[in-house]
């Protein structure tokens, strides 16, 4: 090759990788305000601050989901299978919200560890399902759980 | 013929020019029926989604949109980086129709992607790793293209323009890998390079005809803007001249 043509490849590489460092540290550097939001076991560990706004994700547990009768007060239980944060919420959540999937709440870590939200979001999963499979995986699980007990 | 002799012609804008005239019409055929085929089956044919329900058919754009523009910007980079090291004329000519095309691609994956996310997320926007990454991506198209009208002298924009291009491609495997590294809103990747699928294959198919579909969308739209470019800087040489000459009479 070349020695100009050479000279120039070099300060290319050099400026995709001297690039790629700087982008690599500020991540590090960021790591923990890159992620959107806490995991019930960074909240239960005090990673998490308290009296500031921030986001608490995992998964709602089945049967945790309580709606108050007169108001819009919803309270669940998000977990990461390791431990549990109780969230309160007055609001509309979001029609995805449902027990056993995914959600995010935006708020502040109250007295007593109980997680007071003002926006609680739906995590959707990356799989894709027709209605008609759903309901026959949801049988077959159904009666591999009767056949089990 | 040699591969640099084969380098060589491709590198000229009048080879290019009349070659690429001969693809044309096939590329065109190509994409119309990837594309109105893949756009019927996925809207029209395809099962509903058993949680979202119709909203998921976004995904029939959504997706290859996206795809498309994390691609070109390897094509644009790619060419800023023969356009500074080789100082091939086809090459530094490809940059701007790649920034605009990728510039719109991405401006269709955040808008569709926001579409989608109010009925599923409850909300349009939110600011996790996934999408500010592709906004900044959005704005990397749009650094390139500003830049490209900042100079007078075309190659110093030329220059600048693939220096910014090649410094922002760090930000691709970032866009990519955002799901797995950081806690995100965006759910992982359905379509993974190494693991089947996490879609039921009758919707999965459609999508793989949408992302074939917009390949050759790009290649035809990339292909059609750098042939106006080629008129455009080689006005004044005497094949275009006579090539419009002709047209006229």
């Amino acid at each position: 090759m070349h020695p100009v043509r050479r000279q120039r490849l070099l300060a290319v590489v050099f400026i995709v990788v001297a690039a790629s460092v700087a982008a690599a540290l500020l991540a590090y550097a960021l790591r923990q305000n890159m992620n959107l939001f806490y995991t019930p076991s960074q909240v239960a560990g005090g990673e998490a601050p308290a009296g500031t706004r921030i986001r608490v994700g995992g998964m709602v547990v089945e049967g945790s989901l309580e709606r108050a009768s007169e108001d819009l007060k919803a309270s669940f239980l998000l977990t990461d299978g390791a431990a549990r944060v109780p969230v309160t919420y007055a609001g509309i959540l979001p029609d995805l919200f449902a027990e056993g999937e995914a959600a995010v709440a935006t708020g502040e870590l109250g007295p007593e560890g109980r997680f007071i939200a003002s926006q609680v979001l739906a995590k959707h999963d990356e799989n894709y399902t027709p209605p008609e499979v759903a309901d026959a995986m949801e049988k077959a699980m159904g009666k591999a759980r009767e056949s089990s007990q | 013929m040699t591969f640099t002799q084969w380098f060589h012609r491709l590198g000229s804008p009048r080879w290019f020019y009349q070659a690429s005239g001969k693809w044309l019409p096939w590329l065109a055929a190509a994409t119309l029926i990837l594309l109105v085929a893949g756009l019927v089956w996925g809207l029209g044919f395809a099962p509903a989604d058993a949680k979202q329900g119709n909203s998921f058919r976004i995904i029939y754009i959504h997706v290859p949109a996206a795809f498309l523009a994390l691609a070109g910007y390897y094509v644009m980079a790619v060419a800023g980086a023969i356009g500074l090291i080789w100082k091939m004329k086809l090459a530094e000519m490809a940059m701007r129709p790649a920034a605009t095309l990728g510039a719109a691609l991405t401006f269709i994956s955040l808008f569709t992607g926001a579409l989608w996310g109010k009925p599923t997320w409850g909300t349009y926007w939110v600011w996790d790793a996934r999408i500010t990454s592709m906004l900044v991506l959005f704005f990397l198209y749009l650094g390139v293209i500003a830049l490209h009208y900042a100079y007078t002298s075309r190659d110093a924009a030329t220059r600048a323009g693939a220096v910014l291009a090649l410094v922002g491609t760090v930000n691709i495997p970032i866009i990519y890998k955002s799901v797995d590294w950081w806690y995100t809103l965006h759910q992982p990747a359905t379509i993974k390079l190494t693991e089947a699928p996490t879609m039921h294959p009758a919707m999965f198919q459609p999508l793989v005809v949408m992302i074939l579909g917009f390949y050759c969308f790009y290649a035809l739209a990339l292909i059609l803007g750098l042939r106006a470019e080629i008129l455009h800087r080689e006005r004044r040489t005497r094949w275009v001249r006579e090539l419009i000459g002709e047209d006229a009479v």
